[in-house]
């Protein structure tokens, strides 16, 4: 079979998702924001939902998602996308209400707005994007930052007597009876993609239950910010963030699945 | 050898990364010769028959760059 035989439409099992602009996305070359926006335009479309979803993403790398997926957005001001989120839902409870955000934005500044949303138990799905790093400021040290991990703020490693050890937020959110579904995942290899795409499913999907937020970590790279091409830094991710970060089910229907 | 797949790169989305050579488990894909796209990064192309059409390269493409075909049993 000659490959321009096989380019027909009907034999297509793979493009991108019609929710997508056409924009460039704005995310360096290899970035894993890239692979979760493309994710979420996907588990949009095929849930149906476009027209009854809406998207709040704060600041940093992640805020760029707005101009990307064609759908409601709302940007929020740094930390403060869950708070946001809970306005939205509580007025249009029947719409799919979602934040986009990454781990400075999430675990540093919106500390606060992240434990409290979980704790009252909005029915809303979060998307966390942890690449351990402040990726657009320019790679600054983050609470999540790995110990002994050199960033532009901590050039020689992460020192956990003087700043403590990283922060693992999506295991203390799981702790909260507010969290119904808690998963960590990743977007590194095709299979680690597909899990993630079922775990984005099911965080839309739990939303109609009103049982409580739906918590979607993913460890992610920042080559930009990490200095590392990106094929070196998903290998770094797997070696390094995957031990602090490991990756599986934590909540599942309510029911903590970690000790 | 034929293919029971192949794939379109949308050559100018291309950013150069690399992560769909690294999936690919044909090894049927491979940077263009000393050749760049519009924006001036170094783009991936099919080098060699075998492609399946198993979507690994594109479901890893943060810039979603692939559109995968795969020939239809016939009944
Ligand atoms: C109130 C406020 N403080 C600081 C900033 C500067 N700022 C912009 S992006 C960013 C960090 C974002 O990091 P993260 O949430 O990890 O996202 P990433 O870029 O890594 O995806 C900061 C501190 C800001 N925009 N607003
Ligand atoms: S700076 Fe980091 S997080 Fe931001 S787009 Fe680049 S690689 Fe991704
Ligand atoms: S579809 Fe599969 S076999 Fe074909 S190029 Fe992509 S990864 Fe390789
Ligand atoms: S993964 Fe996408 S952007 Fe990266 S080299 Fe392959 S086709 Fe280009």
């Amino acid at each position: 079979m000659e490959a321009t035989d096989i380019i027909k439409p009907e034999n297509i099992v793979y493009q991108r998702s019609r929710l997508m602009t056409d924009q460039v996305l704005s995310f360096c070359p290899g970035c894993g924001h890239g692979t979760v926006t493309h994710l979420v335009a996907e588990v949009i479309e095929e849930l149906g939902i476009e027209n009854e979803v809406i998207g709040i993403a704060p600041v940093g790398c992640a805020v760029t998602i707005y101009d990307f997926i064609a759908i409601d957005w709302i940007g929020a001001a740094h930390g403060r996308a869950t708070a946001v989120a809970t306005a939205v839902k509580r007025v249009l409870p029947d719409r799919y209400v979602f934040t986009y955000q990454g781990d400075g934005d999430l675990a540093a500044i919106g500390t606060a707005e992240t434990i409290h949303t979980c704790n009252r138990g909005e029915n809303i799905t979060v998307i966390f994007i942890n690449n351990g790093i402040y990726g657009m400021t320019g790679g600054q040290m983050a609470p999540t930052t790995l110990a002994g991990m050199k960033t532009s703020t901590s050039p020689f490693g992460r020192d956990v007597s003087v700043q403590g050890p990283p922060i693992d937020i999506t295991r203390m959110v799981a702790m909260l009876d507010g969290t119904y579904y808690v998963t960590r995942q990743a977007v590194h290899t095709p299979a680690a993609v597909r899990k993630t795409k079922k775990a984005l499913l099911k965080a839309f999907e739990v939303q109609k239950e009103k049982k409580g937020v739906a918590f979607v970590e993913v460890v992610s790279n920042c080559n930009s910010g990490w200095k590392m091409s990106p094929v070196d830094a998903n290998r770094w991710m797997e070696e390094n963030m995957f031990k602090y970060y490991p990756l599986g089910d934590i909540k599942v229907d309510g029911q903590l699945l970690i000790k | 050898m034929t293919s029971a797949g192949t794939i379109v790169v949308d050559i100018d989305r291309c950013k150069g990364c690399g992560l769909c050579i690294e999936a690919c488990p044909q090894k049927v894909l491979a940077f263009a010769d000393s050749k760049v796209n519009v924006k001036g990064y170094r783009y991936v192309v099919l080098v060699a028959e075998g492609c399946t059409g198993c979507t690994n390269c594109a479901i890893v493409c943060p810039d979603r760059v692939i559109t995968v075909y795969r020939q239809k049993k016939t009944q």
